[in-house]
């Protein structure tokens, strides 16, 4: 409970009232019981017919349980067909359905045009992705990896006759699977050929360049 | 016996229908208004109410000469139950009939009491009808009304009706009996067409308002009809034309030649066949315009020849409408037209772009200058991002409604907690908000109540059935425990998300004010409903659908059902038995029980319950799938 409490107030402490006060009653919450007294009355997490019982930040069922994980795909069924949930008129959903439609489809083709590239940063915990579609050229690429990056504290990522200060360099794999160094050829050779990104230390690359010449 | 028609608010004493009395309350009749007359002996025939013939004549005179002045219907209310003198004087001097529930009195009771009203405002189908839940067919027509009203008010001229099926033949009738009439307003009705609306059109020569708002307006292909055309050819009195509804293109021509004929138009608002081109010309007709409904704001594939509309330009017709306050509309939004509404930024009081699919981005330019904004409602496609832009600014707003770009359950959703806070420590000034979203904690709505004091009407929606607290993993009974608790002014409160039978006892606790209460897939049993119709003293509307609340928590309920307007009830746990109890120890009360369209009442199990109080009786109309015990 006591972990919960300093969550919040680490989460909210900006807000005027930094001092989340749950009330009392918080405590007393396990304790209330349905008029008959049963156990199905009892609190506990996830969906209602579920048998899993523990207590956790997350809302996620216990991994190994297949018999939750069963009626969770059941009552996933269900779910597609309730009536009227969410409480939004029909009125409005169907003033989207046609830029909804739109939207996937908008979605669906440029997915399929594969313009969607894995990045990897050598040293970074997660890898991105971005859409390369969207960049008109390889400053813009630069610029926004660098700002996508920061968070890794690297120096600014550079082209290769950046020789001073350069840390990182950036990369591509080829559709032959060949690692190439990113910015020689024209950009739209490159974002037909890219398979996807990866930012490695500048020494690394170096070998690319020598190799090259 | 007390008739009123409304129902809202109830002098406790007085008006109490206790189970068992047939309802009749004690009013002034019989047992002594004790009139200070000194001729009050005369009365041999013992009936003290009446007093001296003269003196009382001009009281009443004197008496409707001030009730006049009495607006508010609950006044009203208690003002006819004073004596029999009063009651009459305040059924004569009542201008506008509020009718919460159609079937809770007759046309016929209403117009015989009140025989001077000028306006009627009549509700008709359940809420939960707007979610699909009431069966096609099931009632509220406006018919029996607007024939009873040709024959009894020659002089009506204003209607408002929601939820109520009207047909075309209706709205003609309408249009044909009432010569002053002025005032239609449409909210959620079904049932007519564009040769309803030509009718009204054609036909109602003092028409100062038309507006349509959130109407199922069905044409079949064929038989659209070209209302706007039909307006009368000279200057109209048109002061407020909303046709947003109206699935159907208009005939622009016609449209623009109306606005540029209405010199009082102060509010406009066009379907989404209206292009931005086209929106432009009429702004040029009407710069006079307050409100002002967009369409689609966005360019249609022009002919060869006719140039694309430049931002620029559309952007000086903002420039010239000096008095705009209200925007909406923006149906199909292209994003390089938004910024043609900021010259009228500063000036809005009420900005709609719940049909705009904005992003944070584009949001935060237009949101930015609209310092004086009051109502905002907006798609969650904004995110937490577009909310603190818009807590930043609008330091005044009163309203605040995010919907869904997307309304499944497993959807993502841009917005969450993070934005509720958000909102919460930027517009303290907050009255009424409704929040869609699939992500909250306790801790985000405990903020909310604590900073936004003001809170008149709290509806969250996680959309996420039996979610709990995204952090915690909590039911959310604690964040609107805090909100009963600590917004004091609060009367309307929607639930959702994990919820026990604790988060009822809070709002029967603290809930006191609280008069409209919606409930969804919510508690652990019948202890919740008991809790709430014991202790929400004020409760007039509950609607519940797909809780665990049986027959015990029904009965519970018995001496508070003649206060409350209406209690629906869908897929929970009743079963006949305990409907026809109710139906059996409450006589004035009509218990409609029914399932879905096609299925035959069977078995025990009661799909849908649905009661409301009524002078009446069962209705005659009832659909073969519902069953009145």
């Amino acid at each position: 409970m006591t972990l919960t409490a300093n969550t919040d107030r680490l989460l909210f402490s900006a807000t005027p009232h930094s001092s989340v006060e749950f009330p009392a009653r918080l405590r007393e919450m396990e304790d209330v019981k349905g008029s008959d007294g049963l156990g199905d009355t009892e609190l506990r997490l996830g969906l209602p017919g579920t048998s899993t019982a523990t207590r956790s930040a997350k809302r996620a069922l216990p991994e190994g349980d297949e018999e939750s994980h069963d009626e969770l795909r059941r009552t996933s069924a269900a779910k597609a067909q309730v009536v009227g949930w969410p409480p939004i008129r029909s009125y409005r959903k169907n003033s989207f359905p046609a830029r909804k439609a739109e939207a996937e489809a908008e979605a669906e083709a440029e997915a399929a045009a594969g313009l969607y590239v894995k990045v990897s940063m050598d040293g970074a915990p997660y890898l991105r992705k971005i859409d390369l579609s969207v960049y008109k050229g390889y400053k813009e690429l630069r610029e926004s990896l660098n700002h996508m990056f920061q968070c890794f504290s690297l120096g600014e990522l550079s082209r290769r006759e950046g020789g001073s200060g350069s840390e990182y360099a950036i990369t591509y794999e080829d559709k032959d699977g060949d690692l190439m160094l990113v910015g020689d050829v024209p950009w739209e050779m490159f974002i037909s050929s890219c398979k996807r990104l990866r930012i490695m230390k500048g020494y690394e690359a170096r070998g690319l360049e020598s190799r090259k010449h | 016996m007390t008739e009123d028609c409304d129902g809202e608010e109830k002098d406790e004493e007085t008006r109490r229908w206790s189970p068992g009395q047939g309802g009749s309350s004690s009013r002034g009749g019989g047992s002594g208004t004790s009139s200070s007359s000194p001729l009050k002996n005369r009365c041999v025939r013992g009936r003290v109410d009446q007093p001296p013939p003269f003196s009382g004549q001009v009281l009443e005179n004197v008496l409707e000469n001030v009730l006049q002045f009495l607006a508010c219907r609950r006044d009203r209310n208690a003002a006819s139950l004073v004596c029999r003198s009063w009651y009459r004087a305040e059924a004569r001097t009542r201008l506008e009939l509020f009718i919460g529930n159609c079937y809770a009195v007759s046309p016929a009771r209403a117009l015989g009491r009140f025989r001077c009203a000028r306006a009627l405002v009549l509700k008709g189908r359940p809420r939960f009808a707007d979610f699909n839940l009431v069966p096609v067919g099931w009632g509220a027509r406006f018919s029996p009304w607007v024939a009873a009203m040709a024959a009894a008010y020659p002089w009506l001229e204003r209607v408002c009706l929601k939820r109520m099926t009207v047909s075309d033949a209706d709205l003609a009738l309408l249009a044909r009996s009432f010569s002053s009439f002025r005032d239609l307003t449409l909210i959620c009705c079904d049932g007519f067409g564009t040769p309803g609306l030509a009718a009204v059109a054609e036909l109602c020569r003092n028409l100062r308002v038309l507006d349509l708002i959130e109407n199922d307006v069905e044409d079949e292909d064929e038989e659209v009809v070209d209302w706007i055309s039909r307006f009368p050819e000279t200057d109209t009195c048109l002061e407020s034309l909303s046709f947003e509804c109206v699935n159907c293109p208009v005939n622009f021509v016609a449209l623009e030649a109306l606005v540029a004929r209405s010199p009082c138009l102060r509010r406009l608002r066009v379907n989404q066949h209206v292009s931005v081109g086209q929106l432009r010309c009429l702004m040029v007709r009407a710069p006079q315009l307050t409100h002002l409904g967009t369409g689609s704001f966005e360019t249609v594939p022009v002919a060869d020849g006719a140039a694309e509309l430049d931002v620029a330009e559309l952007e000086s017709s903002f420039v010239a409408s000096k008095s705009l306050v209200c925007l909406s509309g923006f149906r199909m939004v292209a994003p390089e037209y938004l910024p043609a509404i900021y010259p009228v930024c500063a000036g809005l009081v009420s900005l709609n772009l719940s049909y705009a699919m904005t992003t944070a981005e584009q949001l935060k330019p237009v949101i930015l200058r609209c310092h004086n904004l009051q109502t905002f409602w907006v798609l969650d496609t904004v995110g937490d991002e577009g909310l603190r832009a818009a807590a930043k600014t609008c330091k005044h707003l009163r309203e605040l409604r995010v919907f869904p770009f997307e309304a499944t359950e497993d959807s993502e959703s841009a917005v969450s907690d993070a934005g509720l806070v958000a909102i919460s420590e930027g517009c303290q000034k907050l009255r009424s908000i409704l929040y869609f979203c699939q992500r909250m904690t306790n801790a985000a709505v405990v903020t909310m109540s604590k900073n936004c004091q003001d809170l008149v009407v709290f509806r969250l929606c996680i959309m996420g059935r039996h979610r709990p607290d995204h952090i915690t993993g909590e039911p959310m009974d604690e964040g609107f425990g805090a909100i009963v608790m600590n917004c004091k002014k609060l009367t309307r409160l929607a639930v959702s998300g994990l919820l026990t039978d604790k988060v009822f006892e809070y709002i029967a606790k603290y809930g006191k004010l609280v008069r409209t209460l919606s409930v969804a897939f919510a508690g652990n049993s019948d202890l919740s409903l008991r809790y709430v119709l014991e202790g929400c003293h004020k409760l007039q509307k509950l609607e519940i659908r797909d809780s665990p609340f049986g027959d015990a928590g029904l009965l519970s309920g018995i001496h508070h059902y003649y206060n409350m307007r209406f209690l629906w009830m869908n897929s929970c746990k009743l079963s006949l038995r305990g409907c026809k109890e109710v139906a059996q120890r409450l006589p004035r009360l009509v218990v409609e029980v029914f399932g879905d369209q096609n299925k035959e009442l069977d078995s025990d199990a009661v799909e849908k319950l649905y009661l409301y109080r009524s002078l009446v009786g069962p209705r005659d109309d009832v659909p073969s799938f519902v069953k009145i015990l």
